[in-house]
Parts: C-alpha cells; sequence; structure tokens
C-alpha cells in the first residue's frame, strides 16, 4: 500500500499534559510525552499505572478529561477520523469475531482499512506470520498464540504509520514471542512506522524500543533509551530499573549507582 | 483519501459482511430467524379459523389475525435486528476493534439499520408464504399499500432497537434482556388486535404519537373497508423520521458517553 503522507511529523504523537478520571479515580495525571516518526517506544508500568488508558486516548476511544493528544499532526479528539485509517491496534484483551475465520476477519477488517489489492495483501500476511493454514478455520478454534498472530495481522493489514500495541506477546510461548518481535522490528524498518508498545515484558522493551516512557499512578516517572535508563539506575536489566520504579526506589536506586 | 470520506458503502458494507458471514456459517441462527414467526402464524391461523366460525368482526376479515401478527413480527424483528447484531459486537468483545477502526459512529447505525433490514425480512417473508397455502391468507393481498406498512413498521423497530443498544452501551450486558422485552410495552398500545379507540382515553395520545397504531389502523381499513389509508401512512412515516432522528441522536450521544467513561474498550461478558 502506498504511504499516505509523505512529509511526516517530527513527531507523530504528542501528549501534552494528559489527564483522564473516572469519578474519584484518576488514572492519568499530566502526562506529557512525544514519540519521534519512525521510532519504537515503550510504555511500562505496573497494573493500574495508565498504560492502557493512554494507548486508548491515543485511539480517541476514551476522551481526556484535559489535555492534548495529536497522531500524525491530528486532534485526536476533534478529527481522529481523519488519522484512524493510518493508525491500528492490537490488544489481547479485543478480540475478533471467533465465529468468523480468519481470511474472513481479515477480510473484513481490509475493507473497513480501505485496503486495496486485499486478497494479496492476506496471502502475504498469512505467509509471513504462518497464518496460511489456518487462514480458513473459525478465529475461536485457534490457540491463544495463534490468534495473537491474527490480531497482529490485522494490525499490520493498512502497512499503519502509526501502530499501538498493547502486550503484543503476551500469552505466546518464548519461541514465537521472539519471532514476533523481530516481525515488528521487520516491520517498523519496512514502513518506517512508529510504534508505541505497553508491555510488561522488559526483554521485549529492551530489544525493541528506542526510548522507555514509565508510569506509576498515571504519572511519567522516568523517560529515556532503556541503555540509559539501566546506567542511570546503576542496574543490570530494564527489569530492575522497573522494580525501582514500581516499589519507588528511585531516589535509593539513584544513589547507590552514583 | 478514505478516512475522510464523511460517509463510506465500503465500512458500511465491511460490517454487513462481518454479520453475513456469522449467518452463512451458521444455519441454526438463520433458523432461529424464521422459527418464531412461523410459529405465531401457525397458532394465530388455528386461532383465526376457530373465530371465523364464532366472531362476526374476524369473520368480516378472516385475515385480520394473520396480518396482524405477521406485521407485529415486523417490528418485533426490526428491533432484534439493531440490538441483537449490536449485542453481537458485544458478545464477541469486538466493539473496541471496532471503534478504533476507520468506521464511524453514524456509518455503524447505518449498517445495523440495513443488518436490520436483511433480518427481518429473512425473518417475515417464510412465514408470510407459508400463511397462504397453510390458511388461506396472504398478507401480500394487502396490495401497495403493504409496502408501506413494512417499511414502517421496520422503520419504527429499528428505532426502538436502536434506542435499546445505546442503553446496552451505556449500562453494559446487565441490560440486554432489554432487546426482548421493551419492545412489548408497545403492543397494547399499537392496536395490533384492536382499533385503538378501545384504549382509555388518557392512552390515546399516547397510542397516536406511535407510528405502529397507524399502521395497524391502516391494515385494518384495507381489510375491512378495501380502502389505502396513505394518510396513517404518511403520518406513521412522518413519525418514523422523528423517531429515527431521535434515536440516532440518542445512539450518538451514548457513543460519546461510553468514550468519557471509558467503557469501549471494557465490554464483553
Amino acid at each position: 500500500m502506498p504511504r499516505s503522507v509523505p512529509t511526516p511529523p517530527a513527531d507523530a504523537i504528542v501528549a501534552e499534559s494528559l489527564v483522564k478520571r473516572f469519578g474519584a479515580l484518576t488514572a492519568v495525571d499530566g502526562i506529557s510525552f512525544t514519540v519521534r516518526t519512525g521510532s519504537t517506544t515503550g510504555l511500562l508500568g505496573g497494573n493500574g499505572a495508565g498504560k492502557t488508558t493512554t494507548l486508548s486516548m491515543l485511539l480517541g476511544i476514551v476522551l481526556p478529561t484535559s489535555g492534548r493528544v495529536h497522531v500524525l499532526g491530528t486532534d485526536m479528539v476533534k478529527h481522529r477520523y481523519d488519522v484512524l485509517q493510518r493508525m491500528n491496534f492490537s490488544s489481547p484483551y479485543v478480540d475478533l469475531p471467533r465465529r468468523l475465520s480468519v481470511a474472513e476477519n481479515l477480510t473484513v477488517y481490509g475493507w473497513l482499512y480501505g485496503v486495496s489489492d486485499l486478497k494479496r495483501r492476506i496471502r502475504v500476511l498469512a505467509e509471513d506470520l504462518h497464518l496460511t493454514a489456518f487462514l480458513d478455520r473459525p478465529t475461536g478454534d485457534l490457540s491463544a498464540g495463534q490468534r495473537t498472530r491474527v490480531a497482529l495481522a490485522k494490525a499490520l493489514l493498512n502497512d499503519p504509520d502509526v501502530l499501538l500495541l498493547d502486550e503484543p506477546t503476551a500469552s505466546l510461548d518464548p519461541d514465537t514471542a521472539d519471532w514476533v518481535r523481530g516481525y515488528i522490528e521487520t516491520f517498523r524498518s519496512r514502513v518506517n512506522a512508529t510504534i508505541l508498545i505497553a508491555s510488561h515484558n522488559m526483554a521485549e522493551v529492551e530489544r525493541l524500543c528506542d526510548d522507555v516512557v514509565m508510569l506509576r499512578d498515571g504519572q511519567i516517572v522516568d523517560r529515556g533509551p532503556p541503555q540509559d535508563l539501566i546506567g542511570r539506575y546503576g542496574r543490570q536489566s530494564l527489569e530492575e530499573v522497573f522494580l525501582d520504579v514500581a516499589r519507588n526506589r528511585r531516589v535509593a536506586a539513584s544513589a547507590a549507582g552514583s | 483519501m478514505h478516512g475522510r470520506d464523511v460517509f463510506s458503502f465500503r465500512r458500511v458494507g465491511a460490517f454487513l459482511l462481518r454479520h453475513l458471514y456469522v449467518l452463512k456459517r451458521s444455519w441454526p441462527r438463520l433458523l432461529e430467524l424464521a422459527y418464531w414467526p412461523f410459529v405465531q402464524m401457525i397458532l394465530w391461523g388455528f386461532i383465526t379459523t376457530f373465530l371465523v366460525q364464532n366472531s362476526n368482526w374476524v369473520a368480516q376479515a378472516s385475515g385480520v389475525l394473520i396480518s396482524a401478527v405477521l406485521l407485529w413480527d415486523v417490528l418485533f424483528r426490526a428491533n432484534l435486528g439493531v440490538s441483537v447484531t449490536f449485542l453481537e459486537e458485544m458478545w464477541a468483545r469486538n466493539l473496541g476493534q471496532l471503534f478504533v477502526s476507520p468506521l464511524r459512529a453514524y456509518e455503524l447505525v447505518a449498517a445495523l439499520w440495513l443488518m436490520s433490514c436483511i433480518r427481518t425480512v429473512i425473518s417475515v417473508l417464510p412465514a408470510a408464504f407459508l400463511a397462504v397455502p397453510l390458511f388461506g391468507v396472504s398478507v401480500f393481498a394487502l396490495g401497495p399499500v403493504l409496502a408501506t406498512l413494512f417499511a414502517n413498521l421496520l422503520l419504527f423497530g429499528c428505532s426502538v432497537g436502536l434506542a435499546i443498544a445505546a442503553l446496552v452501551l451505556r449500562f453494559g450486558l446487565g441490560a440486554e434482556s432489554l432487546a426482548w422485552v421493551a419492545v412489548f410495552a408497545l403492543a397494547p398500545l399499537s392496536g395490533i388486535y384492536y382499533p385503538i379507540d378501545v384504549l382509555p382515553q388518557w392512552l390515546m395520545p399516547i397510542a397516536l404519537a406511535l407510528p405502529s397504531a397507524h399502521v395497524f389502523e391502516g391494515m385494518r381499513a384495507v381489510l375491512f373497508e378495501d380502502a389505502a389509508r396513505w394518510d396513517l401512512a404518511g403520518l406513521a412515516f412522518a413519525l418514523n423520521l422523528v423517531y429515527g432522528l431521535a434515536s440516532t441522536l440518542f445512539f450518538l450521544r451514548m457513543v460519546r458517553v461510553a468514550r468519557m467513561r471509558g467503557l469501549l474498550l471494557q465490554q464483553g461478558e
């Protein structure tokens, strides 16, 4: 599919002072960050840190209480339909219809996203993601790992400029997860896509992400390239950094590191 | 660029395709659609056979009860056509995928209405045809006015179904039973089997505000007086425009509320 915009903005995603409150609960508390076009950024945080709410606001399916979200230069609160065709999304918590076959699901979403030469595109994706043998099987009959690959195929159908992935390798065995990460890397380099990944898997984030935004209680507590964060906290791995952040040990860790 | 299309028939077609795939794959679903209207027709066919011999009113127009039950099923099935199609997205936890796709909320409304037309025709047509050989009653004998009766009931059923879908979106699957029961609140006021003159005076304004009441009056005018009451059809259509617009605005409002409350990714059992 030809790229829609020849000169994309420097920052594909811009979030400014984003706040989301659900009644008394503040899920996202004034976060600001940018994601450079063509980069992969990880959104890290424990359960309830605000990752999914942030992704949802970037997609425009949750309205912020205050603040601004721009994707590909478009205000996602007011004009999200201008860019939704250039975005896509995958999450293990949002299903595709299980009664439809894999090919039927991909056909329906191909129509929704206006994918040209759809049969060929489905065939190529099925080959790439090792789904050819399952194309005619009901999606609900597949294993969790196979369904994750189908969801990824749906997310890549339109060669999105901006791809949001919520735990893209959840429920995959290590071998398949490693393979999927490789495929995401290949996809990004092929189309210069901007990818934002919410994940609990630190090895995945270290491998895929140029930049990491760390969330706790709806606030950004740190950000930077994975190796910078590891060095700054004086740790050996991003997982140790994550634990420091999750347990609010940053000061101690920083002091120890210095 | 397609994403900036104000309205896309391709996206509406994608939603229809998704549900036609489900129907194509499941013959029990197809059978279920036609089953209840058929059973209703049989039941009222026998009641008609009995009443023709014992009631002057029914004897004047033997097809009145079967016609009424078939037309009521148009309203009921059109309501289910919208609400159950929407519920299927919630049961499948697919709503989030739809709302992050370029499908606009009002395209979803259009697709739900079109899907409801398809489901209603599949539901009611077999029973309507079988009534001819089984009981000698042809609803098609209503003539050209039948098209207006059918269309008005279809539109009203879709409006009711869309309002229910909006409530389910707002309050979750706990409200799903509304899809099957809410429409029956309209039955006594619609004068399906009796003229609305029999209603208490204080209920008359409510009945007259329902398109269905004018449709069934129109049906009886054809069957008893051989008169095509286009005025009633026009009145029902005008009311349907109001209900259609109101239900669409209500649905769009509930989509916005769902976006404010973060409900779109949380739907499901």
